[in-house]
């Protein structure tokens, strides 16, 4: 076993562990943070099937973004369908034996490389060469970019131009996940891939990509319309602490409860 | 007429070239003591600000899911850059939605992210400076809490709400806006935003029933604190002297008679503007609201109506039965609250109203979509109700109606420019530019279908139009409430009494 093979499994491991544990702490505090008021933007659903209809729309076609912008959607939706595709098709290096529709999407897996790398890189096109999008950038916006961009080129990279040893990269994440050590092809691409692989998941619970869970949890699009058929009654934890003074009349009161949004 | 450039009115609106720091020298007058106390903050900066501003930001973080999402969820994507109507007028970057954002999420990525506090160039996290302060009070008022962003923000992300947890904080430290803050101050004293006392309002009233009366030869009565009465009608306090909203209201009276129903006004909750919702503090708004449901309770009303007020009917619609219900001492067969567009609505598909649509030939009328009444309200049972029905009241009013471009009004529709606490003289550049797209909108229909008129159904759009029309080469009076419209079709039966 190498050397390599042990700095990977460890970060790997640590790279794991923020991943679930930073992500699942955003989502608790997400989930216990309440919801005030009643505010989701208008025209909304009014029942609690049709909000799942608007999320659907929200996370599967990027509705809102279509209605903004419809440069910004085709990219934005051609690299997030491509990178759900990679990751599909990357399930093999994990599950053994590979589930049949995994096997299935192979081949489209592939062209998802391709699509993955021209939307981000169109997305950037835009950041650089609009200046709206240019003023609003930080640094970390570009670098993000920049990472994703450099993980599908040296995935590509592997693919079609330094291969490696796919099945040893197998039995070493198989390995890995029954807390065994098995040794990983030194490629210096494969060590690439993984170390900003790893990159990725470490940055995730910290930074932008907390829209990925933010989004649903987002009050605008995640309430239902119908503040006058039922009360909305998470406020009193919103002025529990402030002291504000109970209702100045008799009664109306404000129950303990958090409603559900 | 002032020391600042009208925009041009161009054939379509362009995308304008970014122009750093155009409106930085933009700010209304900050608050005194004598103003921040009645509503529970500090007179003057206090000493450590910046602790209390970053306890503040804590608390609303921790109470607040909303904030806390937008704070960790923007992706800089830019889908909202060209979305505010303050950013097309004045072509400031920090007017983009998502800029204004910043300037708080900066601050919030400083001191509660790892990465803002280990690596502050990298992400753009900012130290909460003097100077960051400023810009806060400068650009948090450059925003009318109009949602439009939201609209298109792949994640919702309301920059309204981030104004008004902004404001909040500043109001915490003691750097409160002047023009809100004496307003609410006012509504605690007297009752009102004008703060008009109620032997005042009885006046007025009387002089309404005097001036209906000679108009139309009938009694149509404006009652005021009449116990027993069905319906309380809450109703911005615009609407009792200033024009055009005063026809507003004269046209509410006369759909009552019309209909029947004996109604009040009340001098307690003469009211239905909540400026608690502009400047973020929800016990403020609370205090207000509850003034409502105090004078329902008071006056025996069976029903509670709102008048023509987009951000009272935002608080109204979204809030009033979260902040002061539950109203399970009004009639159950009524929604509470509900607009005065939905009695009438409701009266016009009934056939209860005779209308007489010739009544408003002389006029071609388009309809101003408020913003908050569109993005943060409802009418009626189903979604975009709020649309519809003002429309269907107008047409069955008017016989020459048009919309404007289809990208300006409805879910779309551009904001007075006027909203969320900045309707005041010292922020009159700011009004003015903000107003270019929806200007722009009208022209478009005034050139190609000879529209005459744009009504609308809030007090602060009317008294907003009415200030900046003339600015773009329009006349003041070009500006009408819906129930003006009403009002002036209506066919009075004297025989109906409505008490
Ligand atoms: C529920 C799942 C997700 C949804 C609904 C979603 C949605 C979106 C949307 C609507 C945008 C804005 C458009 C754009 O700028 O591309 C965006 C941007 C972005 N997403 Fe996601 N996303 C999801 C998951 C992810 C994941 C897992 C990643 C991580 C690798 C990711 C990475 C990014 C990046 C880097 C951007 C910014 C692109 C830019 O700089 O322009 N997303 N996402
Ligand atoms: C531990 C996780 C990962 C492992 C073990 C891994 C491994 C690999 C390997 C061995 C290849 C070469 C495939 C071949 O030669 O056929 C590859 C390709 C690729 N990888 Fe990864 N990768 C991982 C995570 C990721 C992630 C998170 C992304 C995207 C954000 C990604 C994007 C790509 C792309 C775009 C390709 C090329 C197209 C393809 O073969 O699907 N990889 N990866
Ligand atoms: S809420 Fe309205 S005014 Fe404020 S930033 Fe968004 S679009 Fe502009
Ligand atoms: S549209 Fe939303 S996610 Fe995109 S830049 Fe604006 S606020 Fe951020």
């Amino acid at each position: 076993m190498t050397f390599a093979s042990i700095v990977y499994a460890v970060l790997f491991y640590g790279a794991t562990a923020i991943l679930l544990i930073g992500v699942g702490l955003r989502i608790a505090r997400y989930a216990r943070t309440p919801a005030p008021l009643k505010i989701p933007t208008t025209p909304a659903p009014t029942s609690r099937g049709g909000v799942i209809g608007r999320m659907a729309s929200e996370v599967v076609f990027f509705y809102s973004l279509f209605k903004a912008n419809k440069w910004i959607w085709i990219l934005a939706w051609v690299f997030h369908l491509a990178l759900l595709l990679v990751l599909l098709r990357h399930l093999r290096y994990f599950i053994d034996p590979v589930w049949e529709w995994v096997v299935l999407i192979q081949p489209f897996g592939v062209y998802a490389g391709f699509a993955m790398l021209a939307g981000l890189i169109g997305l950037w096109i835009r950041r650089i060469f609009v200046e709206r999008i240019r003023y609003i950038s930080a640094p970390s916006d570009h670098l993000m970019l920049g990472l994703l961009i450099a993980i599908a080129a040296s995935g590509l990279a592997m693919k079609y131009l330094w291969h490696v040893d796919v099945t040893a990269v197998k039995v070493f994440f198989v390995g890995l996940m029954r807390f065994e050590i098995h040794s990983l092809p030194a490629e210096p691409l494969l060590l690439l891939h993984l170390a900003l692989v790893a990159a990725l998941m470490i940055v995730f619970p910290f930074s932008k990509l907390l829209h990925a869970p933010g989004v649903f949890f987002s009050p605008t699009r995640n309430q239902a319309d119908n503040p006058r058929e039922q009360r909305h009654t998470s406020w009193a934890a919103r002025v529990e602490h402030t002291g504000a003074a109970a209702p100045a009349n008799r009664g109306a009161p404000v129950p303990n409860a958090r409603s559900e949004d | 007429m002032a020391d600042f450039e009208t925009p041009e009115v161009k054939e379509y609106l362009d995308m304008p070239e970014l122009q750093p720091g155009a409106m930085s020298h933009s700010k209304p007058f900050v608050s005194r003591d004598e103003f921040q106390g009645p509503l529970g903050f500090p007179g003057e900066l206090v000493d450590d600000w910046q602790h209390v501003a970053l306890a503040k930001l804590a608390e609303l973080l921790n109470k607040n899911r909303g904030l806390q999402v937008f704070m960790d969820a923007c992706v800089k994507c830019g889908a909202c850059t060209d979305k505010c109507h303050y950013f097309l007028g004045t072509s400031d970057p920090r007017n983009m939605p998502v800029a204004r954002q910043d300037l708080l999420r900066n601050v919030y990525r400083r001191y509660f992210t790892w990465p803002g506090r280990l690596f502050p160039k990298l992400v753009g996290a900012q130290d909460l400076t003097e100077d960051v302060l400023d810009q806060w009070y400068s650009y948090f008022h450059q925003c009318s809490e109009c949602r439009r962003c939201s609209v298109y923000c792949p994640y919702g992300i309301d920059t309204a709400e981030i104004t008004m947890a902004t404001r909040e904080i500043m109001n915490a430290v003691g750097k409160g806006q002047k023009y809100s803050n004496e307003i609410i101050g006012k509504v605690f004293k007297i009752g009102n935003n004008l703060g008009l006392p109620q032997p005042a309002l009885k006046d007025t009233l009387e002089g309404l029933e005097e001036e209906v009366k000679e108009d139309t030869g009938v009694d149509v009565r404006y009652p005021l604190d009449e116990k027993g009465a069905d319906v309380l009608l809450v109703t911005p306090s615009a609407d009792f002297f200033a024009e055009p909203h005063v026809d507003g209201l004269i046209g509410y009276g006369k759909v009552f008679h019309q209909a029947g129903i004996s109604w009040t006004l009340s001098s307690h909750a003469s009211e239905a503007a909540n400026f608690g919702l502009f400047i973020g503090s929800p016990e403020n708004m609370r205090k207000i609201a509850l003034r409502v449901r105090e004078a329902a309770e008071e006056l025996g009303v069976k029903r509670i109506v709102f008048g023509e007020c987009g951000h009272a009917w935002r608080v109204a619609y979204s809030f009033l039965n979260t902040l002061a219900g539950p109203f399970d001492f009004l009639d159950p067969r009524y929604p509470v609250p509900q607009h005065i567009c939905e009695v009438t609505h409701e009266l016009i598909q009934r056939g209860a109203l005779t209308l007489d649509k010739s009544a408003n030939d002389h006029r071609r009328v388009t309809f101003h979509d408020s913003c908050n009444v569109a993005r943060a309200s409802r009418m009626g049972n189903t979604p975009g109700g709020q649309f519809t029905i003002p429309r269907e009241i107008i047409q069955a009013v008017c016989n020459h109606y048009y919309d404007m471009p289809a990208d300006t009004i409805g879910e779309a529709t551009f904001c007075c420019g006027g909203g969320g606490g900045l309707l005041t003289d010292d922020l009159m550049e700011l009004r003015v530019k903000g107003a270019l797209p929806r200007m722009q909108a009208l022209r478009q229909v005034v050139e190609e279908e000879g529209v005459t008129h744009l009504a609308a159904i809030c007090a602060i759009c009317k008294s907003q139009f009415a200030k900046v029309l003339p600015y773009y080469g329009f006349e003041m009076d070009q500006i009408v409430s819906v129930h003006q419209l009403v009002s002036d079709a209506i066919v009075l039966d004297p025989a109906k009494q409505t008490t």
